[in-house]
């Protein structure tokens, strides 16, 4: 029904591939700004401990030194019990730092989350027939985790690094320059080195990604379509696709396997220089009676400390990589702007009479050819509008308007004079009902279900809808009635009670305007008889569109627009289009009475006679 | 497609909560994955030796540099130990990277394996299977639970090793330095167990709730991004920003406090391995005093104190993954173990070129013990003719079509296929031959014509088209831009209903099938695409056996047969104009349509113009 441009090709909106810019991430970290109170407690309390990390070598320094290098027993046991008090408070800031960060970082996943939630939910149908759920859902989900990783601990150790090396480098001068000097001149290399790395590494995450959201299309598309697939017995093609997608994805995982290889011994190598240098050049100072042994130690231990943080960079930077891979991913899709929002301005659409009313209106999708041209009608409160043409005619381009599913591209749609999109989007939908032949359930029960367009429903509201839409029997007949769970896409209910689910859901939603199909799917002849009343009941003094796929509706239609080509090739009443449109006349005679049900017992049988040897004559 | 409606409330068919203990059995089943790569496996193992030898080597090497050649003042000989030094850290780098070059390529092509067996074990299960499982959940398995046991196969195995070695390593050669001040530092290690076990406890109980809730938000997600259409039809974005808000709130919070388990383990370590460097230092010193150890020895142990704990935390850490791996691999493992329910017995036969004579002898099938919704079907079906379904939902219609290509199997009788039981004969040989028209024609994303050849993968460029002129698609495709090479998106939603109805038939005609299985669901289309397929249909029925599940008198009419289906049994059997004069059930079913197009006539007064 709703479908969308056929000229667009895949990928387009979300499947393009990100390249992950510093900026995005940039922009993503800004959700942090809500946070700060636990963000900057969480970093005050990592400087905590790094103050504490830098005090730990020379209290040992001390110990080893003045403790026991002179022979004094009282500060050796002080000396160790102080290590232990600075390590508990050490622990407490740790603590803290951890848990406010996790405050912190889950806060702009929360954020994120429901952002992109209102974002892939406020988007204009042209937009989702564009993007792919697995790929929303990746965005969604691993690409917020991998930010949030970032946001929370990936950016504070970061900052760490900082503090550190500065807090580190300040100690190690102060101690002895030259020793400080040399032992810190591998650490530019080592930076650049890392730099390079992560130019390597970025686009080999974004790649890794994208392959994944691949493997993940294709194994969602086999699930959603396996009968199909056993109806064809294609297991063995669909098994050789998915093999073929999951080859590529090992690839790229050894791909960035490779790149890791290579860069991780070199960073190692060279950040191992540092404590050569000390032993070597510190071993010496020692010997010529410049240098303590305490001092030598406490040397090597604060290099180590800031090696830790330097190797950890490699790590950090790659997850840098992959943060600002995945923000982008999740900036593209904050920053849709959707085709269909509410102007500036826009008003809460008024209760409506329900008048409905083309000028002139033109559509196409974007950079297709148009499916719709000059169409202008009016619809008066109340009345049945039959849409009737062949498949791509525009029928079902028409029906989309009115929700404003899509944006007219020339021409206006006014609905009791009100323009469509000088209203706002919600007001109007909120007074339109939808009734389709591809009926969807949402999870839940079928209470949640019946109610779904009027959440504030009464219980007996919902059960005189469920009733008028001849639903109420069956609904009662399961054990647990009303309450009873629907599951996904709805598979416990046949296709003739989910419309009329369907039914009871636009009928509680009582709206002044109705599209719908009136054909009937998957159903036998006494459902359909159901549904066929129902429908009836629910057409009742709205104004309706219907797509129409039986006579019964033609008839009672107070006008017939018979579309071609994206144009209304005539228009007017059953009796009137058979007197005067020769189109008409042709599909009636030879499509309605043929193939919907017979008007009469005399005419099912002339019809028959006729039908057959039309169709005889026509065929063979 | 094929299914009507059978209720199903049951819970999935394996929808219980996997058991929080580690279980060796599915730990030395996940390892079993590692087989083919045995040779990699010892190679990495042998690389994470020489590594951890290497780093072991350093403190070592720096008590020889001070106690050796600075408390001597021999710059020569400490040049020496430099020179070695460095040599360690060269090799240990080169091991150490490829040893993760190694354990990656081990775990990925290990993953890529298992993801293969899934999906190909996927793809074998029989469709009862199915209706039982929720596709999220299947989902779930395949991505969330595979990568968890990624995860620790990449980042496990090297800590199981790596750590392993270090920590025998540290012990043996502190042992060794100094027995007694080793013993001493020690003295930390119950403590920092129990606390261990504490954590890991809390911890597990902890994680445990946030995978739930990750599990809910992704169901959530998932099924409004599907089915953003209808929420946007009905407004319901604010109704259900609320709810998103909610259960998103409830995963922050749940990680939040599964995180304070987690940041306060780390700092209890922490403190604990502090205690221990504060006993080298202290008690150590003291030792100096008395002349019973070298300033060297306090030195290296400094250094191997540090490193003792790291491998601790890094276990501790393992012990959680390797739960949720667990975990996961009991999910995959229950998956692979799922016989499918039609399987062929050894030996099937290779069904040839078949007639199409298709026959039910007292068929009963039930899809729950006790609940038969067909009960002693005959029929007969001669090779060529047209046979229609008619009668109620549930009365068994789709039954008796799916039992046909044995997508289930019957719980009494006998389907024959041209005189073989079709239980005997080889799935493949059988379903190749048969072609299916589901009601809600499914497409994949790929081409147009991808999606026609799914028919029939060899079939040519040519072939595709003649299939698509046969069922009158051909003139809506070659009006697209792209014609036969448009795209077609996810679930097909840039076509109409009808389009995708098309493209779907003419999968069925390029299949070529001697059987064929329709579910009529022409009343999606419009009229006009409508009066196209009838006409093709007929070409398409003409010399194959089929079995029509019928929705409209005109099909019903142009059937050799009609069948009356009710409550699992064939009621009525005949032509529609002889049931019609037999004024039967059939009758009254076709008098019923024709009171409700009478009904609908009134309100609008026209009078049925004149045939």
């Amino acid at each position: 029904m709703f479908h969308g441009p056929s000229t667009l090709v895949a990928g387009g909106a979300a499947g393009e591939t990100a390249k992950g810019s510093p900026g995005s991430l940039w922009r993503a970290l800004g959700y942090l700004r809500k946070y700060w109170p636990a963000a900057s407690g969480a970093y005050l309390c990592l400087l905590l401990v790094t103050l504490s990390n830098l005090a730990m070598p020379t209290l040992v320094r001390i110990i080893i030194d003045q403790g026991i290098g002179g022979a004094d027993r009282a500060l050796i046991e002080w000396g160790a019990l102080g290590m232990v008090a600075l390590a508990a408070l050490r622990a407490i800031f740790s603590f803290l730092q951890g848990y406010l960060s996790e405050v912190a970082s889950q806060g702009v996943a929360f954020d994120l989350r429901n952002a992109l939630y209102a974002r892939i939910q406020s988007l204009s149908f042209s937009y989702h027939d564009r993007a792919q759920t697995g790929q929303l859902m990746t965005r969604a989900t691993s690409d917020v985790e991998v930010v949030r990783l970032f946001a929370g601990m990936g950016l504070l150790n970061l900052l760490n690094v900082v503090a550190l090396v500065a807090g580190t480098t300040v100690i190690l001068f102060a101690m002895n320059w030259r020793l400080a000097a040399l032992s810190l001149a591998t650490f530019p290399f080592l930076l650049l080195i890392t730099v390079r790395f992560s130019g390597t590494i970025r686009p080999a995450f974004m790649q890794l990604q994208q392959e994944l959201g691949t493997l993940n299309t294709l194994l969602q598309e086999n699930l959603a379509g396996v009968r199909v697939v056993k109806a064809f017995a294609r297991e063995p093609y669909e098994a050789k696709r998915f093999q073929a997608q999951n080859v590529n994805l090992l690839s790229q995982n050894l791909r960035v396997a490779r790149v890791f290889a290579t860069n991780i011994p070199v960073i190692g190598i060279v950040s191992g220089l540092g404590t050569l240098a000390i032993l070597w050049y510190g071993g010496g100072l020692v010997i010529a009676g410049q240098l303590s042994l305490g001092g030598l130690v406490a040397f090597n231990t604060y290099l180590l400390m800031l090696l830790m943080p330097m190797r950890m960079l490699g790590f950090l930077v790659s997850m840098l990589a992959r943060a600002s891979a995945s923000a982008q991913r999740i900036l593209e899709v904050l920053d849709v702007r959707s085709e269909i929002a509410d102007a500036p301005g826009a008003v809460s659409l008024p209760p409506i009479q329900g008048r409905v009313c083309f000028q002139d209106v033109s559509f196409r999708y974007f950079g297709g050819e148009y499916v719709l041209k000059n169409i202008n009608f009016e619809a008066r409160p109340g009345q049945i509008i039959a849409l009737l043409g062949a498949t791509g005619s525009g029928k079902s381009t028409i029906i989309n308007l009115i929700p404003r599913f899509y944006d007219a591209t020339e021409g206006s749609m006014t609905i009791d004079g009100h323009d469509v999109r000088r209203v706002t989007v919600e007001s109007l939908r909120r007074q339109i009902g939808i009734v389709l032949q591809e009926t969807t359930l949402f999870s839940g029960t079928i209470r949640d279900n019946i109610a779904y367009g009027s959440p504030q429903a009464t219980m007996e509201g919902i059960v005189a809808a469920a009733r008028a839409a001849r639903a109420h029997d069956f609904i009662v007949s399961f054990p647990q009635g009303y309450d009873t769970q629907v599951g996904e896409r709805g598979v416990t209910l046949s296709g003739g009670q989910k419309q009329r689910i369907a039914i009871a859901r636009a009928l509680l939603l009582n709206p002044r305007i109705l599209i719908l199909d009136d054909s009937t799917s998957s159903v036998d002849f006494e459902t359909e008889h159901l549904i066929q009343e129902a429908l009836e009941g629910l057409m009742q003094g709205r104004t309706s569109f219907v797509i129409a796929q039986r006579l019964s509706t033609v008839r009672r239609a107070d006008s017939i627009l018979v579309l071609e080509n994206g144009r209304i090739a005539a228009r007017g009443t059953h009796q009137q289009l058979l007197e005067e449109s020769p189109v008409y006349a042709e599909i009636y005679n030879r499509e309605l009475r043929q193939a919907g049900r017979p008007g009469s017992p005399e005419e099912a049988f002339a019809a028959t006679t006729v039908a057959e040897a039309s169709e005889r004559g026509r065929v063979r | 497609m094929m299914l009507g409606g059978r209720g199903h409330w049951g819970i999935g068919a394996f929808g219980v909560e996997a058991k929080e203990a580690i279980s060796p059995r599915v730990a030395l089943r996940l390892l079993t994955y590692m087989g083919p790569y045995l040779g990699q496996v010892a190679a990495a193992i042998g690389l994470m030796l020489v590594a951890s030898a290497m780093i072991l080597a350093g403190p070592y090497l720096l008590k020889v540099a001070v106690d050796t050649y600075i408390a001597r003042g021999d710059q020569a000989g400490l040049n020496l130990v430099v020179l070695v030094t460095l040599l360690t850290q060269v090799i240990g780098n080169l091991a150490t990277s490829g040893q993760i070059y190694l354990v990656t390529w081990v775990g990925q092509s290990t993953l890529a394996r298992l993801r293969h067996q899934i999906f190909g074990h996927l793809q074998r299960l029989s469709l009862s299977f199915f209706d039982q499982q929720d596709a999220g959940d299947l989902m779930s398995r395949m991505t969330n639970d595979v990568d968890v046991i990624n995860q620790l196969l990449t980042n496990g195995l090297t800590v199981i090793f790596t750590d392993i070695l270090q920590l025998v390593g540290i012990v043996a050669i502190m042992l060794a330095l100094n027995w007694r001040l080793a013993l001493l530092s020690f003295s930390v290690m119950p403590l920092m167990a129990v606390s261990t076990v504490v954590f890991a406890w809390r911890a597990r109980k902890a994680y445990r709730q946030t995978r739930e809730k990750i599990g809910a938000v992704s169901a959530d997600l998932q099924e409004n991004i599907s089915q953003v259409r209808i929420v946007q039809s009905f407004a319901r974005e604010r109704a259900n920003q609320e709810r998103f808000d909610e259960i998103n709130r409830e995963n922050r919070d749940a990680n939040i406090g599964a995180a304070a388990v987690a940041s306060a383990f780390s700092p209890t370590v922490d403190v604990l391995g502090t205690a221990a460097t504060a006993i080298v230092v202290g008690a150590g010193g003291l030792l100096v005093l008395r002349d019973q150890l070298t300033l060297g020895v306090i030195v290296a142990f400094l250094g191997y104190v540090t490193r003792f704990f790291q491998p601790i935390r890094d276990l501790a850490q393992l012990y959680t993954t390797l739960q949720s791996a667990s975990a996961a691999g009991e999910r995959i493992f229950q998956l692979l173990d799922t016989a499918p329910t039609i399987a062929e017995p050894v030996g099937a036969r290779q069904l040839g070129s078949i007639q199409g004579r298709v026959e039910f002898r007292n068929v009963w099938l039930a899809y729950r013990e006790g609940e038969p919704v067909l009960r002693g079907i005959n029929l007969v079906a001669k090779p060529g003719q047209t046979v229609a379904l008619v009668g109620p939902t549930g009365a068994g219609k789709t039954s008796i079509a799916n039992l046909i290509g044995r997508f289930y199997d019957v719980t009494a009788g006998q389907v024959l296929v041209d005189g073989h039981d079709h239980r005997e004969v080889c799935l493949a040989s059988l379903r190749s031959q048969m072609g299916m028209v589901p009601q809600d024609s499914f497409l994949f994303s790929g081409t147009i014509a991808d999606n026609i050849r799914y028919g029939r993968l060899e079939a040519t460029e040519e072939e595709v088209v003649q299939a698509a002129k046969l069922v009158n698609a051909h003139p809506f495709i070659s009006q697209l831009p792209q014609g036969y090479r448009a795209q077609v998106m996810e679930r097909g939603v840039n076509f109409s209903l009808g389009q995708r109805q098309l493209i779907s038939f003419a999968r069925a005609v390029l299949a070529q099938p001697r059987l064929l299985i329709l579910d009529e669901a022409t009343s999606s289309v419009d009229t006009r695409t409508e009066a196209l397929i009838q006409s093709a249909l007929a070409r398409l029925l003409q010399g194959r056996t089929s079995f029509v599940i019928a929705h409209r008198l005109s099909t019903i009419r142009n059937a050799d047969q009609v069948l009356v289906v009710e409550e699992g049994q064939i009621v009525e059997k005949g032509t529609h104009q002889s049931l019609l004069k037999a004024r039967g059930r059939y009758y009254e079913i076709y008098q019923m349509q024709f009171r409700e197009e009478e009904s609908s006539l009134a309100p609008s007064g026209v009078p049925a113009p004149a045939a």
